[in-house]
């Protein structure tokens, strides 16, 4: 596909790839894998005895296996490293049971709060997952284990889906919406925050009466913003509070979710939408361990 | 006496005009200026009717936009106008299905045309017409062939989303797996019976029930209802077409606002 091809594709984010400088897959002792097949967004990483190693990070294919494999395979890309060579693999996501190469497939729910934890540390208490389909509020412990959730995977408000109709809509790309949304003086009132088709044609009718793309930007993203922050409230939060996934890097949605919060979430290291292939990478860890205590 | 019932819908906004029978009925696309689009339906429709605007003698909008008509003499609401046209076209009816662009209404009202109880869902454009134009866009189908095209399905498939955007995605891996577009289009037809089917079972099934609304024009849409319930919803034909039937309730109100 050429670049111009690319650049009509405003929902389209970047995808990459990486591997750590500082580590040698050949010194390591577990070299253990997690895959997150998402709606949206597929990612793998590898760990090397607990420190991410290399991983990719690519749009989700019409099917999962595909995903997977070609996640995997990019991941892998220039390291030396194959596949046969990592002694465990976790899959994870919305497509998990269809992760080919995987032993064993594990809820997202708990690889996000696990991933958040080695993110963010351990003092983490809730954790906010924006997908691409679904919204994830998580409770954890001091060790990212899960103590409660709530979901909204029904509706497209409040997920990722939803900031790509409206990416397309005024066809700003998805990198940018958020820093987009927050050139402006004064904060717009919200669009529906229920339902995106409807958020669409208010926008739409924003448009015509001359407000600017920053305008219309702000008034969806403090719509998306309620609508988690109502998901949050209902669960009950704890601090601290942090955010994973893909919307974790739309800066015009974390930063309203805070403003209505009254609370700051952590700025991430890594890379916030691998919590969950972090998550399951480090399950995957302590599968070999458990494994090599029995034998 | 002339009177005009205007209904200023959320996509498209029409008129009816009554004098002890209706005189003629138009329709036009709502679109930015409400005022605008109501001023100009108006005329057509009385150029259909021969009539002069002068002739008028009362005028009441009803809709989504009917704060935007401000030529009109009085206003009523929506759950108002469906019962009183309702009532008009079908004395027998006791629950009305009122299905628009973006909204869903369910409306119980007693023998004598009076309104009992309620429901409306306005949150969601999954049950509404904006889903069923949704999947015409993504099926590359136009919407007015959509009933009769899905008439022809020969399989029931599930349809998993149910919201609008999800419902999208979901038809477009549907048409990727080579599945029948006949098929695609019952199953949308299926999910929004579905979603109306429950409100109606909410608010308590008392028959005999009519449909309303655009949606009441989309054959597989109807047919799909009437599979929900067992039998047959009253669709209107010969008095207006469905979509008519607000602004028609509209239309009568103001003859009963100038015999006081």
């Amino acid at each position: 596909m050429s670049n111009v091809e690319l650049d009509k594709e405003y929902w389209r984010w970047t995808e990459s790839r990486y591997t750590n400088p500082d580590l040698n897959w050949q010194d390591g002792d577990i070299i253990s894998a997690g895959v997150d097949v998402g709606s949206v967004s597929t990612q793998a990483v590898i760990m090397v005895d607990g420190e991410i190693y290399c991983y990719s990070s690519m749009r989700t294919g019409s099917n999962s296996p595909d995903s997977a494999n070609n996640a995997m395979d990019w991941a892998l890309e220039g390291t030396g490293l194959s596949l046969n060579k990592i002694q465990y693999i976790v899959g994870t996501g919305y497509g998990r049971v269809n992760v080919p190469f995987a032993k064993r497939a594990i809820t997202e729910i708990a690889c996000h709060a696990r991933g958040a934890n080695f993110i963010y540390g351990p003092e983490i208490r809730t954790v906010l997952d924006m997908g691409g389909q679904d919204c994830k509020a998580i409770r954890c412990d001091q060790r990212g284990k899960v103590t409660a959730f709530l979901m909204n995977d029904k509706c497209a408000a409040g997920t990722g889906r939803g900031m790509e109709v409206f990416a397309d809509l005024l066809q700003v790309h998805i990198n940018d919406v958020g820093k987009m949304s927050l050139k402006i003086d004064e904060e717009p009132e919200p669009v529906s925050s229920t339902c995106v088709v409807f958020a669409k044609s208010e926008a739409v009718g924003l448009l015509r009466k001359g407000w600017p793309k920053e305008k219309v930007l702000a008034a969806y993203c403090s719509a998306m913003a309620h609508r988690i922050v109502t998901l949050l409230l209902r669960l009950g939060i704890e601090e601290k509070f942090a955010i994973t996934g893909g919307i974790a890097k739309n800066i015009g949605v974390v930063k309203r979710i805070e403003d209505e919060l009254k609370l700051k979430a952590p700025e991430p290291s890594i890379d916030p939408q691998l919590a969950g292939a972090i998550g399951a990478a480090l399950f995957a860890k302590a599968l070999v361990e458990k494994e090599q205590k029995k034998a | 006496m002339i009177t005009v019932g205007l209904d200023a819908g959320s996509k498209n906004t029409k008129v009816c005009i009554f004098d002890d029978k209706v005189l003629s009925t138009a329709s036009v696309l709502s679109g930015f200026d409400q005022e605008e689009s109501a001023e100009q339906v108006l005329n057509s429709a009385l150029d259909k009717a021969g009539i002069k605007r002068e002739e008028i003698k009362h005028i009441t909008v009803t809709g989504a936009g009917m704060d935007a008509i401000k030529f009109a003499d009085t206003n009523i609401t929506t759950i108002t106008a469906d019962a009183r046209g309702t009532y008009f076209i079908f004395p027998s009816v006791r629950t009305i299905v009122d299905i628009g662009a973006e909204e869903g209404r369910v409306v119980k009202i007693d023998e004598h045309g009076k309104v009992k109880d309620f429901g409306i869902n306005e949150k969601c454009a999954a049950g509404a017409g904006a889903f069923i134009e949704a999947m015409s866009r993504a099926l590359e189908v136009e919407i007015e062939e959509m009933g009769e095209l899905s008439l022809k399905s020969t399989k029931q498939i599930p349809m998993n989303a149910q919201c609008t955007i999800f419902a999208e995605s979901e038809v477009v891996s549907l048409i990727h797996q080579k599945t029948n577009k006949e098929d695609i289009i019952r199953a949308v037809h299926d999910a929004i019976a579905d979603r109306n089917t429950s409100m109606l079972r909410q608010i308590g099934i008392e028959k005999d029930i009519s449909l309303i609304g655009g949606m009441a024009k989309n054959i597989g849409f109807v047919e799909a209802m009437n599979r929900n319930l067992g039998f047959d919803l009253l669709v209107p034909k010969d008095v207006v077409a469905p979509e008519y039937v607000s602004a028609l309730g509209a239309a009568l109100i103001a003859q009963d606002k100038i015999r006081g």
